[in-house]
């Protein structure tokens, strides 16, 4: 998927758990996520705290969009 | 005596639950269990299972290290000869975690170790180099056909005996090659081959070309102000009723849905379809898989410029590569089309 799209030239982050995965499938920019059934939160923190979480991820990722990169990079 | 193995599975083929229980912890049980059983009966007596470790797949896949180094604690006072894990079929996580335990099995206790898989299964590209990983078919329909294969394999390495070539033993090619006196020179193999060629007729080459399935990174947003950022996700995420019917595993289709106006998915409309994960979190608060709550309000303060309308969504779940590909390449048609600057994709 991730290929598909970034062969038009449109940057792609990929935001997923399995860092190996994402990585051997040919993802180029990635970030690591939180847990399988929830990357993006997690469900024993509050509401407010969990939302913080999320946040900062996606930030992450909106970084790594911005980051001129010329190899497979994961944006820890 | 019986040369001694401990067989790997995960939390289904154990019998201890489905997506809802993949987080559980590494544990060992004695004898055989489940696909374990029929490997028993391939093995006549030479092989026994003395043990059978089980794992959660997603625990193994969000804590490899720990795994493998639990699982490593729990079989070494086995004296074992051999080990075995799956077979995963076309199981990611599952697939992952074989590969990744044989490795270390192989690594640190200098024992032969493999397992079996579909050609797709993303342990595959990540292992293949590294263990023998019997072909399977994609689903455990293919059990009885992947058994006797594994289990012929492991004997073969516990003998010491000398593994032929994959076509033969049915392993998937690890990309070795191996010296061996032909009965025609290089020049008349050439020219054979080449002669076959002309006359349109199958020939097969002795030296496949590696695929090189990359693609180069897109170019950096300069001013994310004005970038326009599309959502993308394999997580599933669908209003609430899967109103195109996304499959839960192996995906015929993806979904595009309208999200403008939208400031956060809430549960009484959105859920996911994904059949390969706990869909628990993700059906209670929608946003852990699509962040459109955190993205949204990024877009409020001027972070980024827009959120494309439209959010783009399918199952990776045993999904075909064909058909992921053949996905993206639409998605990311319209996406081009609409003006997109960059896409977030999120997976589980």
């Amino acid at each position: 998927m991730v290929k598909g799209i970034e062969a038009t030239g449109i940057p792609v982050v990929h935001i997923c758990t399995i860092v190996p995965i994402s990585k051997t499938v040919g993802a180029n920019r990635i970030v690591p996520a939180v847990a399988i059934p929830h990357p993006l939160g997690n469900p024993k923190l509050t509401k407010e705290e969990e939302y913080k979480l999320r946040r900062r991820i996606v930030e992450k990722a909106l970084k790594a969009l911005t980051t001129e990169i010329t190899e497979q990079t994961v944006f820890e | 005596m019986a040369y001694r193995v401990v067989h790997y599975i995960n939390q289904f083929f154990a019998n201890i639950g489905g997506e809802e229980m993949a987080h559980i912890t590494p544990e060992v049980r004695t004898g055989a269990l489940g696909p374990g059983l029929g490997l028993m009966r391939e093995f006549q007596g030479e092989v026994e299972i003395v043990a059978t470790v089980i794992c959660g797949d997603s625990y193994f896949n969000e804590n490899p290290e720990a795994a493998i180094k639990t699982i490593i604690e729990l079989i070494k006072p086995f004296n074992i000869d051999g080990f075995i894990a799956g077979p995963a079929f076309n199981a990611g996580r599952y697939g992952t975690a074989c590969g990744a335990i044989c490795k270390a099995v192989q690594d640190e206790l200098k024992i032969p170790a493999i397992t079996g898989m579909y050609i797709e299964n993303p342990g595959v590209d990540l292992y293949r180099k590294d263990i023998y990983i019997i072909e399977t078919a994609n689903a455990a329909t293919g059990m009885r056909k992947a058994l006797p294969l594994m289990a012929n394999l492991m004997k073969k390495l516990l003998r010491g005996e000398e593994i032929l070539d994959p076509e033969i033993e049915g392993y998937i090619p690890k990309g070795k090659r191996k010296n061996y006196f032909a009965e025609e020179i290089g020049a008349t193999r050439a020219v054979n081959m080449l002669l076959k060629k002309l006359k349109g007729e199958e020939f097969k080459t002795e030296y496949p070309m590696p695929e090189f399935d990359r693609v180069p990174p897109g170019k950096a947003i300069k001013d994310l102000s004005k970038a326009r950022i599309a959502l993308v996700t394999s997580g599933g995420i669908v209003p609430k009723g899967n109103p195109d019917h996304i499959e839960s595993s192996s995906a015929s289709k993806f979904g595009v849905y309208n999200i403008s106006g939208i400031e956060y998915l809430t549960n009484d409309k959105y859920q996911t379809a994904h059949g390969g994960y706990d869909p628990v979190y993700a059906n209670e608060d929608p946003n852990r898989v699509l962040p459109l709550d955190a993205l949204r309000d990024l877009e409020k303060e001027g972070v980024i410029g827009s959120i494309h309308p439209y959010f783009y969504t399918t199952v990776g779940n045993g999904t075909a590569v064909k058909s992921a590909k053949a996905f993206s390449e639409q998605i990311a048609e319209r996406l081009r089309q609409d003006g997109v600057d960059a896409v977030i994709l999120t997976s589980t």
